[in-house]
């Protein structure tokens, strides 16, 4: 009798541990399940990201102007120049595709702090996510292939089809070298007397926009005209903080926030060299959006969270993965 | 019978490092397979891991100082053995599991917070190949450790339940008297 007590405290225990990994509910949604459906969709491309899987390095470095401070403690937003490393890619599981227009560019910085820590940001060429939660994440990935699909989750989605229109909307520029990069999500800046600011962030391009033509170029004609331009002379951005009010959705990265919320420029982001991902330093960086040094926080987007954790499960993926060599050269 | 305990300092370690790792086994399961908790489990898990680290080292050398007291007589010499054997397993791994995860967190260049603008130096270059080796290794060491657990936790629940030998009395938190 006691023996069998002693069976079901056990059971208790280790059933409490493999409900906890998710092993009694193969339904979850999980990080694993995530990257598997990147893996479905795409195919296996081992040693590649699972998704902005074409891609681009780029470094250089920032050079914040101060003006950052009073909004955030964070060290690189005090005067003065930190390196960087950067990534330029392509949205989408495929390191092999041809480059087009329409395909939503990203561009990924890790600042390197002065003091050891680190800020890595991933951001989009898109004014708004198309998706405002993980799940909602997953079913439009399911049904990226699939239009009898697609049709029922843009049923079950009204706010996906309000930011897919926005986004099918916006200008899209000549090439990554001219585009502006949003954040999408939403953060809180905390400066040094505790106090909190809701903001997004964008990187603008110092070069003029130019419009992207239609005519279909080379393969990889946006990463060739990247490397182009970036040897001839420094690439520049700046980083534009956009500052919400009370009120403002900090939860939602399918919603813009109004026009002419308080816009503050806290430095500049120069790329002196764009190269192969082969040679560069990016190609083994996780560009996990919730690596943020002291002076910011994540806001409650929920998609914050799990960007987090199904990067870390494609870097670990790949880490382990025999490497290919990359597109671009 | 002996009614001999463990020293108070023994006996605060044991049962304050048996919650430190219980919630540490639990969050580290949950924690790869959550999408909406990941970013804070995380980063409890990395301090949480820390402390445990810097806890083993000292309750290693209390061990060395305070040898515990003598086996209960309802303990055979094969399980004397094995007794000493866990022991020294659960020493080793709540040592190495902290160490490959600061290891693993290191060769991916990941900066290794502990709170706020605080955090630790790698201990080892980046290297994404070992970085997938040592991230293997840190997963099969933590279910080595649950499954030690509860080989652990059954033979104390044996004794107590089904022997009633009052072998919890050694690691009371209280002072149960000889």
């Amino acid at each position: 009798m006691r023996l069998v007590l002693i069976g079901v405290i056990i059971l208790c225990v280790v059933g409490a541990f493999g409900y906890t990994g998710g092993w009694l509910t193969p339904d979850r949604l999980t990080p694993g399940r995530f990257i598997d459906g990147f893996e479905q969709v795409n195919g296996p491309h081992p040693g590649f990201r699972r998704n902005h899987a074409k891609g681009v390095c780029a470094s250089g470095s920032f050079e914040g102007n101060g003006q950052g401070v009073r909004l955030s403690k964070a060290v690189v937003f005090e005067p003065g120049r930190v390196p960087v490393i950067a990534r330029f890619a392509l949205a989408g599981g495929q390191p092999y595709m041809p480059d087009t227009n329409a395909n939503v560019r990203s561009m990924a910085v890790l600042f390197a702090l002065p003091n050891g820590e680190e800020w890595r940001t991933g951001m989009n060429n898109i004014p708004v996510f198309a998706v405002n939660t993980p799940e909602g994440f997953y079913e439009q990935l399911e049904a990226s292939h699939d239009s009898g699909k697609m049709k029922a989750f843009l049923d079950r989605h009204p706010e996906s089809v309000r930011a897919m229109e926005e986004i099918g909307r916006r200008a899209v520029s000549s090439g990554f070298e001219n585009s502006t990069y949003n954040s999408l999500n939403a953060f809180h800046f905390v400066n040094a007397a505790g106090a909190s600011t809701a903001v997004r962030w964008s990187m603008t391009p110092v070069e003029r926009f130019e419009a992207a033509t239609t005519a279909r170029g080379e393969k990889n004609f946006l990463f060739d005209a990247l490397i182009a331009r970036a040897r001839k002379q420094p690439l520049q951005w700046h980083l534009i903080v956009t500052l919400g009010q009370p009120g403002d959705p900090t939860n939602d990265a399918t919603i813009a926030w109004p026009e002419g919320r308080e816009q503050v420029d806290a430095g500049t982001l120069t790329i002196e060299r764009v190269e192969s991902e082969d040679e560069g330093r990016c190609r083994d960086v996780n560009f996990d959006p919730l690596i943020l040094p002291s002076g910011i926080s994540p806001s409650d987007d929920p998609l914050l969270s799990a960007r987090s954790a199904a990067y870390s499960q494609s870097f670990t993926r790949r880490a382990g993965e025999k490497k290919e060599p990359s597109a671009v050269q | 019978m002996k009614r001999a305990q463990f020293t108070v300092l023994s006996r605060v370690l044991h049962w304050v490092m048996a919650a430190m790792v219980l919630t540490m086994l639990f969050i580290g399961v949950g924690m790869v397979a959550s999408l909406a908790d990941y970013h804070r489990l995380v980063s409890i898990h990395r301090p949480l891991g820390i402390s445990i680290l810097i806890l083993i080292v000292v309750r290693y050398v209390n061990r060395r100082l305070h040898p515990p007291p003598d086996f209960l007589d309802t303990m055979s010499p094969l399980e004397r053995r094995a007794a000493s054997a866990s022991e020294l397993l659960l020493y080793a791994l709540l040592f190495l599991l902290p160490l490959v995860g600061w290891a693993m967190l290191s060769a991916a260049r990941y900066p290794i917070v502990m709170f706020g603008a605080f955090h630790l130096p790698p201990i080892l270059p980046q290297n994404a190949g070992l970085y997938a080796l040592l991230r293997r290794v840190h997963t099969l060491l933590a279910y080595l450790l649950f499954a030690t657990f509860i080989a652990h936790f059954s033979a104390i629940l044996f004794h107590t339940l089904v022997l009633r030998d009052g072998i919890l009395d050694r690691m009371a938190l209280w002072r149960v008297g000889r």
